[in-house]
């Protein structure tokens, strides 16, 4: 198989390492840089998942914890797409997502944040895309949390997202904002992004086509991973 | 004007955050919920080749222990062959997630020994496993590889390894061989800083 080299990441529109207004990067960020590669099978291949490695319920983040109730919050869609930077769908791609509950409160036995846990709600789930590159989430809409970066510092609601595509190199986490949230300007991880398009890339809009009446409203966020180069100057039998 | 590119941009990068375990590994942080883990199990049972284990820290500039760390792991078969690429023993994902244990920070997992890969212009690569590490901190996930240290011809001629101009540097990318164990510390910054790529 010949496998069909990315487009280089563009890291200036990425965040770079060494962010020091977000300070747990000052010690965590390389110095040196990065050794630039031309890919090769090892990073243009990737694990791929079928239906088989997830339920039904996993996409649905208001019933895969529920334990006899619903957990309580704003319940919202999640939908988007996963398309490439060629704007071509990324079908059958694993998407995974996990944020707090409504009150800012993740469970996880290492976060000690005061407001309660939700007993109905896990907050973490997984779908894969369909044949068109859509996904979808049931959920409820997380609430801001306090962090120790600076002493009054609050992270802006947000899910974090996880998308693999093809390749092992299209590999992406990320977090996904919500539309005219005051905190997003405020957050020192979303600002070590340095170019306020990209900021705007994380943001999801209300979408009011595809909320459900007296059920759920709902969000569109469509995820764009590394797209493929076409080799026009290589025999390629199977084509571009 | 000249005509417009239609290209997008790709969604950029942000932190996985101090919990991660949540959506990738519920079951380290603490509360089941997934039928099936993903990520668990890198070879499955009926994988040929050596079966290992490897060991090791990530540490940070200061020389702690990075302890909310998540490690995915993408690896050829023994016969040097990616799963999707071509047949691969049933059950052979080739792909894993590595959590460490939160008090420590050391992490351990079990594999196959993947074979020789081709690489670019048809130069063999020396086995290796690549790494993907996200964590608190890192705004965007940080590839490398881990080479093996009982595999010395082979990494000598390795077209990566050649490419990494301080020669010093390539031996952050090989683990130390101890029988079917190998030991790879990563260490994010400093002076004995392994070697990250752009891929």
């Amino acid at each position: 198989m010949t496998a069909t080299d990315l487009y280089q990441r563009d890291r200036t529109w990425h965040p770079p390492a060494l962010t020091p207004d977000y300070k747990t990067s000052v010690a965590r960020a390389p110095r040196l840089p990065l050794l630039s590669l031309q890919t090769s099978a090892s990073e243009l291949t990737g694990p791929t998942f079928g239906h088989t490695d997830i339920a039904a319920l996993d996409n649905d983040l208001i019933r895969n914890y529920a334990h006899g109730g619903d957990p309580i919050g704003e319940r919202i869609i999640v939908h988007g797409r996963v398309l490439d930077e060629n704007a071509r769908p990324v079908p059958n791609t694993l998407v995974e997502i996990w944020q707090a509950n409504a009150g800012g409160r993740y469970r996880h036995k290492k976060d000690s944040y005061l407001a309660p846990i939700d007993p109905n709600f896990g907050g973490c789930g997984r779908t894969l895309t369909d044949a068109n590159g859509f996904y979808s989430f049931r959920t409820v809409k997380p609430g801001a949390y306090p962090w120790r970066n600076w002493v009054n510092n609050w992270r802006p609601a947000h899910i974090h997202v996880s998308v693999f595509g093809t390749a092992f190199a299209q590999r992406l986490i990320t977090q996904m904002y919500f539309e005219g949230d005051p905190l997003i300007a405020k957050c020192p991880i979303v600002q070590t992004i340095p170019d306020p398009r990209a900021i705007d890339q994380l943001v999801a809009a209300l979408d009011m086509n595809a909320s459900v009446p007296l059920d759920a409203i709902a969000y569109k966020f469509d995820i764009v991973l590394r797209g493929t180069r076409s080799t026009y100057f290589e025999n390629r039998p199977e084509g571009n | 004007m000249a005509q417009p590119l239609s290209y997008r941009k790709e969604s950029p990068s942000q932190t996985a955050g101090p919990y991660v375990h949540i959506g990738l590994a519920p079951g380290d942080a603490g509360f089941d919920i997934y039928a099936t883990e993903l990520g668990r199990d890198i070879a499955g049972p009926n994988a040929a080749g050596a079966r290992i284990t490897v060991t090791g820290t990530v540490t940070d500039g200061t020389g702690a222990p990075v302890k909310d760390v998540l490690i995915e792991v993408w690896q050829a078969n023994a016969a040097g062959i990616y799963p999707g690429t071509g047949e691969v023993e049933e059950g052979f994902r080739g792909w894993g997630r590595i959590v460490p244990d939160f008090d420590t920070g050391l992490f351990r997992f079990d594999t196959i020994k993947p074979g020789t890969v081709m690489g670019r212009n048809a130069r063999p690569m020396a086995p290796h496993l690549n790494l993907w590490l996200v964590a608190r901190g890192l705004n965007i996930g940080l590839n490398t590889r881990l080479y093996f240290g009982d595999e010395a011809q082979a990494n000598a001629a390795d077209p990566v390894l050649n490419l990494i101009e301080q020669a010093h540097r390539r031996a952050t990318l090989i683990a130390r061989a101890e029988g079917s164990t190998y030991h790879f510390d990563i260490c994010l910054q400093g002076d004995a800083e392994t070697v990250f790529f752009d891929v």
